[in-house]
Order: structure tokens, then sequence, then C-alpha cells
């Protein structure tokens, strides 16, 4: 018979192992789920978790969905290291892409290198400002940042349509809900001729190192840290709480609002309803994927960028639905928090069957 | 003529309390003991697509009800097998169920999409609301009925019963009753199941009663305000009937004031107020109380045994 242990200490092994055993997991269900339910299992899987990395022509997509992923997620997980649970990012996200589209709006006639610069500084700032909304209820009076923060990505998305079809909505556009295009000097610049590879890329990882480094070598990443895991702890040592939840939600809503502009300054080229696609909320997983450390954060948001280009090559090679994609990225999670008990736990023959485990 | 107005008014805020209601009286019972799931939105989408699929094929509503609870109670015992079995975050988890939720019922309900049945009607025969301010008593549909009894059950449970007793000492404080001999995770899985099922009929109302139509999610966001609405009422169900229907009345103001053709709001302004307003009552929840303490179980969404 099998019986659960408690180790110990937790097992590093587990720590980097059980996101791989959670990948596979998925994988397998995945194939029996949608064979049961009449769908080719075998080549849909093999569409959503293979095809995108063994085509290098796939590979810039999985880069360009990779991107706003991993930014917001490095934002995410430093607040959930801290306890502080930001679920509003999707707002965020199009808070940043509205307030840099406003500065575009602006200088729409104007010429210059700063006119991205400026955009970008409006998209940080939006999104911060958006979140520091939550932050706020949170510290001076307690109201929990997780239905705030979640309220306020629905009034963000409102807000968003109201602009389109109202104030913003390009007078030159046949009357389509959407906004004038960027002028040349408002896009991302490709980092190669005529390639989808955009500069938000090269700006994730550079963030994602500069994540690693506060939050593994500075005093604040420790106080952070200390925060989320020991609050006594931390109030002995002077870690302020309260500023605490301050840097978490304005350094996570600072980065999904830089990764909104991005998106609307890269791929999309101007705001549309079809903007937000759920990426706040999907980086919640690249979050926990990655272990909530940076570098994981990289290699999680790439992942769930394979499950979005395969989602879509298997669209038209096995005639999945588009929302299947969304049913592999919440089984990934599931199977991640429940693999996650071999961390602490381990599975072992049961040695004196009339004993029963703790 | 204008009690005919007012009572359809009042008709269509019951009708957009009671989902809210449901959802949040599940939530209610599984906070009590101790749970945060904050898979609401998720589980309420579980019990609309699988209540709508078997109305659809069945041509029963009735049958479509019951399968919506179960679909939610099910939906529940994945969350419960993750934080109760293998102590899983509770607020990760209850975010990945409602991810699941959404994933579900948009795989599920894609070949519904635009396709209508029977909606749920009134439980009474016609002629017993025959006059208008008749149909404030008789007029409604059994979901209605069954949610206002559900709260005076859930009360008298929690406050009168044994069983609820130890469910609130449960969530209180999870160690002595453990200590006493009492099953903590058996207590707490019932608990969240029953949640679940809950929150399934109150997902099952959007697809059989509001509109007897799919559309991908079209809960939009009432399982989040079932959450905050719990925190309103300060876990008691009472206050949270009092919640339930002081929301409906801000959403059937949005509907009324859409349908009335105010041209001086966007249509996006008045799509924002029932978040808004969430947001400003539990501002004013918190300002009223100045602790931050507001009743909530001692050991909500806290893992037991402690890791």
């Amino acid at each position: 018979m099998l019986e659960w242990r408690r180790r110990s200490e937790p097992s590093r092994a587990m720590l980097y192992l059980s996101p791989l055993i959670a990948i596979a997991l998925t994988m397998l269900t995945g194939m029996l789920v949608f064979t049961a339910i009449g769908y080719d299992g075998f080549h849909a899987v093999q569409a959503i978790f293979v095809t995108p990395l063994v085509e290098p022509q796939r590979w810039a997509d999985l880069g360009v969905k990779a991107a706003p992923l991993v930014m917001i997620a490095l934002g995410l997980a430093i607040g959930f290291r801290a306890n502080v649970w930001n679920i509003g990012a999707e707002g965020q996200y199009v808070m940043g892409a509205i307030a840099g589209t406003g500065v575009a709006l602006l200088t729409h006639d104007m010429t210059g290198w700063w006119i991205l610069p400026a955009m970008a500084l409006a998209g940080i700032l939006g999104g911060a400002a958006w979140a520091a909304i939550p932050a706020f209820l949170k510290v001076r009076l307690q109201v929990s940042e997780i239905l705030t923060s979640l309220m306020l990505s629905y009034v963000a998305v409102q807000f968003l349509y109201y602009l389109v079809r109202g104030p913003w909505k390009d007078p030159g556009g046949f009357n389509f809900p959407q906004t004038k295009m960027f002028s040349a000097d408002q896009v991302l610049p490709a980092m190669a001729e005529g390639s989808l590879v955009h500069l938000g890329i090269p700006v994730a990882l550079l963030l994602a190192l500069a994540a690693w480094f506060v939050m593994g070598k500075t005093v604040s990443g420790f106080a952070i840290r200390v925060v989320g895991r020991a609050p006594a702890a931390a109030r002995h040592g002077g870690f302020d709480a309260g500023r605490v939840t301050w840097v978490a939600l304005l350094a996570s809503g600072g980065l999904a609002g830089l990764a909104g502009l991005f998106e609307a300054a890269g791929p999309f080229g101007q705001l549309t309803p079809q903007f937000p696609v759920g990426y706040g909320f999907t980086a919640i997983i690249v979050a926990f994927l990655g272990r909530l450390s940076p570098i994981g954060i990289v290699f999680g948001g790439l992942v769930l960028a394979v499950t979005y280009v395969g989602g879509e090559i298997a669209q038209s090679t096995v005639r999945l639905p588009q929302a299947a994609t969304g049913m592999f990225q919440a089984m990934l999670l599931f199977f991640l928090l429940a693999t996650d008990v071999l961390v602490r736990w381990r599975l072992a023959f049961r040695r004196n069957p009339a004993k029963v485990a703790p | 003529m204008t009690s005919v107005i007012l009572v359809s008014i009042f008709m269509t805020l019951a009708a957009a309390a009671t989902p809210i209601l449901l959802a949040g009286l599940g939530e209610l019972v599984t906070e009590k003991a101790g749970v945060l799931n904050l898979g609401v939105e998720g589980m309420m989408l579980c019990g609309a697509v699988t209540g709508f699929a078997v109305a659809y094929s069945s041509g029963s509503v009735t049958l479509g009800v019951v399968a919506a609870a179960f679909a939610g109670f099910l939906a529940a015992m994945i969350f419960a097998l993750l934080t109760l079995g293998l102590g899983s975050n509770q607020v990760a988890t209850g975010l990945a169920l409602t991810i699941f939720g959404i994933g579900i019922s948009s795989l599920f309900g894609a070949g519904y999409v635009g396709r209508t049945i029977q909606r749920l009607g009134p439980l009474f025969p016609a002629d017993y609301a025959a006059h208008p301010w008749l149909r404030l008593v008789f007029g409604h549909d059994a979901l209605v009925y069954l949610s206002l009894l559900l709260v005076a059950a859930v009360s008298l449970f929690l406050r009168r019963s044994r069983m609820g007793l130890i469910l609130r000492a449960v969530g209180e404080n999870a160690d002595s009753a453990h200590a006493i001999g009492y099953r903590v995770l058996a207590i707490r899985a019932a608990a969240t199941g029953f949640g679940g099922a809950l929150a399934g009929l109150g997902g099952a109302y959007f697809s059989l009663a509001l509109t007897p139509m799919w559309a991908d999610r079209l809960t939009a966001g009432r399982g989040w305000i079932a959450l905050a609405l719990v925190v309103f009422a300060a876990w008691k169900p009472g206050r949270l009937l009092l919640g339930a229907y002081l929301f409906g009345a801000v959403a059937t103001f949005e509907l009324q004031a859409k349908a009335a053709g105010i041209s001086w709001i966007a249509p996006e302004v008045l799509a924002m107020t029932p978040y808004l307003a969430t947001i400003v009552v539990l501002t004013m929840m918190s300002l009223g109380t100045r602790t931050g303490g507001r009743n909530a179980p001692a050991c909500l969404g806290k893992p037991f045994p402690a890791p």
C-alpha cells in the first residue's frame, strides 16, 4: 500500500519537477477528455503543445504572445509572494493601453523619437494609477484587493468600449468602433525587417532579469518575501506591510500597463473592442507555473504562449474550438496546484499496514 | 397604470437579485466553515451551461435546474479535492476554478450559442396573479421562492441547529473543533459542496430564467459580486437577502435607464454601475466598522492542518 509521508524539508527537486509533471498530466488528460467528446485528442494535444515548438516559423509569434504574459506575471508574482492578490491585471493592462493611446492621439501629427517613450511612460502610469485604487482601499480601509481589483477590470473594459465607440472613434474609420492607426513614430520598432518580433520581447526579458535582481538581492525584495511568508516576523523586523502592499500593487499595475501599451503599439497598432483578450488572467497561471520566480516566469510565459499559438493551430487542423485553449490552461493550473503537494509530501510504500498516516 | 409599472419593476428587481442571492448564500455557508472559494463565477458558469444543455436536450427546465446544481457541486468538489485533500492555496485554486468554468462553459456552450429554450415560468398558474399586486406574491418562478426559503433555512441552520454550530466552530477554530473530535475536512468539504450546488443554481438562473438563450460568459462577473455580497452581509443570511435585493435595484436601474433610452449617460457607463456600486459598498462597509474585522470567520481561507 502507498501512503503520504511529510518530508522533513521541502524538496527542491520537486519544486522544479512538479511543473513538468503538471504539463505532462495536462497533455494526458486533455488527450483523453477531447477524445471522449469526439475530437482527435492526440493530434489536438500535439498541435497545442508540440507543433509551435518544432516549427521555426511559429517562434516569432510565441515571443509576441509570451512578452505581455511575462511582463504581467512578473508584477503579479511580487504581490502573490507578499500575499497581495491583485487579480485585476486585465484592467490595469487595458488602462495602460488607454493612457498610452491617449498620448498617441495627442501626438498624432507630430514626429520624434520621444513619442514612443512618452506613450510607454503613460502606459506605466495608467496601469499603476488603476492599481493604486485597490492599494489605497486595502491599506487605508482594509477592503479586499481581490474583489476591488477584479471589479475595476470590468470597469476598465467598459471604459475602453466607451472610448472606441465614442470620443476616440476614428472619424475616417467607416464608423467602426476603433481609434486611428498609430503613426510610424508610435508603433514599436520590429527587431528585424518585416518581422513580428518587436521591442517588447527583449524588454520583457530585461524586466525579468531586473525583477530577479530586486527580489533576490535587495532588501526591498527580502521585505516583500518576509511580509508574505511570516507577517508577524515582518512586523518585528520593522517591515511595513502597508508599504509592501503599495509597492506590490503599483509595480504589478505599472508592468501590466506597460504590457498593455506594448500590445496596443505592437500587434494592434490601435485600440479596438477586441483588445482585451484575457492576458491579465492568463498571467496568473504564468506566475504560478513559474513558481513566482522571475526566471521561472519566463519559461511559464513561454509555455502559455505555446498553448495560445497551438490553440490557433488546433482550430484549423483538428477543428478544436477556441475555448479549448482556456480549458487546457485551466487544467494546467489545477494540476500544478495538485502536484504542489509533492514538494512537501512524498509517496512511500506503507511498511506497517495497521498504522494510519498522520 | 403606475402600479403595473411599479410591480413590473419589482419583478425585474427580484429576478436580478435571485442569482446572486443563491450564489452568495452558498458561498456564505462555505465561508462559515472556514473555506474561501473564489471560484463562484466558475461554478456559476458550469451550472449555467449544464442547465442549458440538459434543458435543451431533454425539454425539461426542471431537469436542467437539477443538473445545474449537480454541476456546481462537482466543480466545488474539484476545489475541495485540491484545497482540502492536497492542501493547495485556496485563493489560487479558486481563481483556477473560475478560469476553468469560463473555459468549460464556452467550450460546451459553443454549440448552443443563439439557441433558445422554453424559459422557467411562474410557479403558480396565471389566474392566481390576475391582479397586478398579486403578481408580487404569486408571479415569480420557482427559484425565486426557493432562494427565499433557503435564506430562512440557512439562517435557522446556522443559528439554531447543532450541525450549524459545529460548522461555525470549524470555521472559527478548526484546531479546537478537531480536538473535540469533529471531522474538520469532511465538514468543510460538505459546506463547499453546498456552496457549489447553490452557485450552480445561481448560474442556471441566467441561462434558464433571465435569458433563455445561451451566450458566452453570460454571468458577466456576478459570481464576484456574490462574493462581495457575503462581505457586505457580514456573513449573516438576513443581510445577504437585503444586499442582494439592493443590488437587484441597481441592476434594474441600469436596465430601466437603458430601456428608457436615456441618452446623456453612455450605455457603457451604465454597464459599469454594478461593479462601481460594489466597490463603493465594500468601502462603506469598511468605513462603518473601522476595525476591518467585519465579522469574518476566524479561520477563513486558512488551511487545515496548518502547513
